[in-house]
């Protein structure tokens, strides 16, 4: 299908998610959630513990059903952007798959989606490039670092170029060094690419760096508090330097007391 | 740039050599050990006189050379003829003996492998069937083989399964439990996320279970390997003994054993064989392991 800009790239409406709903461990971790991402849009998702922000990602990629509401991704159902790879998925821990060398993992929806022998080695050799780690595709993942092994994962979820990227606390487990660089990395590529990131986070600094809005979620239900703008322009390491950047993130930073003490 | 740094890979070569030496060393200690023991046993039988020393009290095993050959004549008997007419030495027939078992048994360890891998499959498309079978598997284990050896052959002869198919059966008797048990463990061992992601690209099941599930479990499937490896060996000899069938290593220690007093290190020399043969299985299993994960950093062993 072809795509105007204005059909939103993920349209969550009046959705809600109660796991266990009826029964007596049943918990509500989303209550009326409403977002319109855009396309080419950075979304950072933020919020204490328990606030439902993985689940919301879970909902958009369609990897749980909700219990009320719609979301679109591209104009279709999650379901069928699921079906159709609209979009990439990147997880905390980098998941790679450790029988398999570097080359391979990235490989592996290549696999799935029947790309031939030499379409998938064109792709993982570019994905490669693409995340400064051109000589590592014949090494297995044990040999890398954990920051390598991060990049690798996004390497995969973007080696057949998805229009989204959905990350869960991608870096969540990285030194504050590499987590820095990696950041750097991602707006790179993702301006380079297009692709329209949802990214969920727990660290202010990190949300208010990458993202163009910050969506600050409320705990039990899972509610949106509020929406932080950071129209910032392009980042660069001297970003986190500008007094800006430390407005936005005292903004995020209000944003999360107010919901902890519940206003 | 970068701030990470790669981990040296290991030196592969000379680390696979210093670990072959290691490992030979530790074999032969332990050989050494064995035949330590048992010649000092004799040693201190014949010294006490077969008796707890200052007692009457008869040691547990008595030390005389019918009872327990030297292990010199032990490996002397190994390279004498087998019988008198025979051109064969011992240690050659034996092989031949143990080569007829391997045979029999290798047929039981793929057919066990088969069923185990099979029924783990199967019990993890269905918790129903799990649920169901579980038990039965386990039931399985309770019964005596040596129960249900004759009844197999029984069978077996009035179907057209051959004497050494039907010791292959009983063989897989045992082998399929620890695959189909380690089996569903290590096809469930993948943690959510992984499965997450590749419902992410819509992987259909049949594709999961073997990019995914089937590597996963190699952990799990290698040791269930080995030991149903050694099992198929136990099963299959247990087989020979009580259907009867010529040939194999099972039979030869029966032989022997009933021909005891007349050359106990025939016996001996059988048993050791058969011993011989369950490393040999277990060792070609861990061989086969090693080819297949070799540089992957994740051998259990």
């Amino acid at each position: 299908m072809t795509l105007d800009s204005s059909t939103p790239a993920v349209k969550v409406h009046a959705v809600s998610k109660t796991f266990n709903a009826g029964s007596s461990e049943s918990v509500q971790a989303l209550a009326d959630v409403d977002l319109v991402v855009a396309p080419g849009e950075f979304v950072s998702l933020i919020g204490p513990s328990g606030c439902g922000k993985s689940t919301l990602l879970r909902l958009i990629a369609d990897l749980l059903p909700t219990t009320s509401g719609s979301i679109e991704v591209f104009g279709k159902s999650a379901a069928q952007a699921r079906i159709d790879q609209d979009y990439g998925m990147a997880f905390q821990s980098a998941g790679l798959f450790d029988w398999r060398k570097v080359a391979a993992n990235i490989e592996l929806p290549l696999e799935l989606m029947d790309y031939s022998k030499a379409e998938r080695s064109a792709r993982s050799s570019e994905m490669l490039e693409l995340v400064k780690l051109p000589d590592f595709g014949d090494h297995y993942p044990w040999q890398l670092s954990g920051g390598m092994q991060q990049r690798v994962a996004i390497a995969r979820s973007l080696s057949f170029k998805p229009r989204l990227l959905l990350m869960d606390e991608p870096f969540g487990a990285l030194d504050e060094m590499t987590r820095e660089h990696m950041q750097n990395e991602l707006l790179a590529i993702t301006a380079e690419l297009g692709t329209t990131v949802v990214f969920v986070t727990h660290s202010i600094s990190e949300s208010a760096f990458l993202s163009d809005r910050v969506v600050v979620l409320s705990p039990r239900p899972g509610q949106v508090h509020s929406i932080v703008d950071v129209p910032m322009g392009d980042r660069s390491d001297d970003t986190r330097e500008e007094p800006e950047f430390f407005e936005k993130a005292t903004e995020i930073r209000e944003a999360l007391r107010a919901v902890e003490v519940g206003l | 740039m970068t701030s990470a740094t790669v981990q040296p890979t290991a030196p592969a070569g000379q680390s696979a050599v210093l670990r072959g030496v290691k490992q030979g060393a530790s074999i032969l200690l332990a050989v050494a050990t064995l035949v330590g023991l048992w010649e000092g046993y004799k040693a201190f039988g014949s010294w006490s006189g077969g008796t707890w020393p200052g007692t009457t009290r008869d040691l547990p095993v008595p030390s005389d050379n019918l009872n327990m050959p030297h292990s010199y004549d032990i490996v002397k008997q190994l390279f004498e003829p087998v019988t008198r007419r025979a051109d064969d030495t011992l240690l050659v027939f034996l092989f031949k003996s143990a080569w007829f078992t391997f045979k029999e048994a290798l047929l039981g360890f793929v057919i066990g492998t088969v069923i185990g891998l099979g029924l783990a499959v199967a019990m993890l498309r269905s918790n129903w069937l799990e649920r169901g079978l579980v038990p039965w598997i386990n039931v399985s284990q309770t019964i005596p083989l040596i129960a249900l050896a004759p009844l197999v052959v029984t069978w077996g002869k009035s179907t057209f399964l051959s004497e050494t198919q039907s010791v292959a059966i009983i063989a897989a008797y045992l082998t399929f439990f620890p695959v189909a048990v380690n089996g569903l463990a290590g096809l469930k061992s993948p943690d959510s996320e992984a499965l997450e992601l590749m419902r992410s690209y819509a992987s259909p099941w049949s594709k999961t279970l073997f990019k995914l599930r089937f590597p996963a479990a190699r952990p799990y499937l290698f040791p269930a390997f080995r030991l149903a490896a050694a099992l198929s060996i136990v099963g299959t000899i247990v087989g020979e003994i009580s259907a009867g069938v010529q040939g194999g290593i099972g039979r030869v220690v029966l032989d022997y054993a009933g021909k005891y007093s007349t050359g106990p290190e025939r016996l001996y020399g059988s048993i050791l064989a058969a011993a011989a043969l369950g490393l040999f299985v277990f060792g070609l299993i861990t061989l086969v392991e090693r080819v297949l994960t070799r540089g992957q950093g994740v051998s259990g062993t």
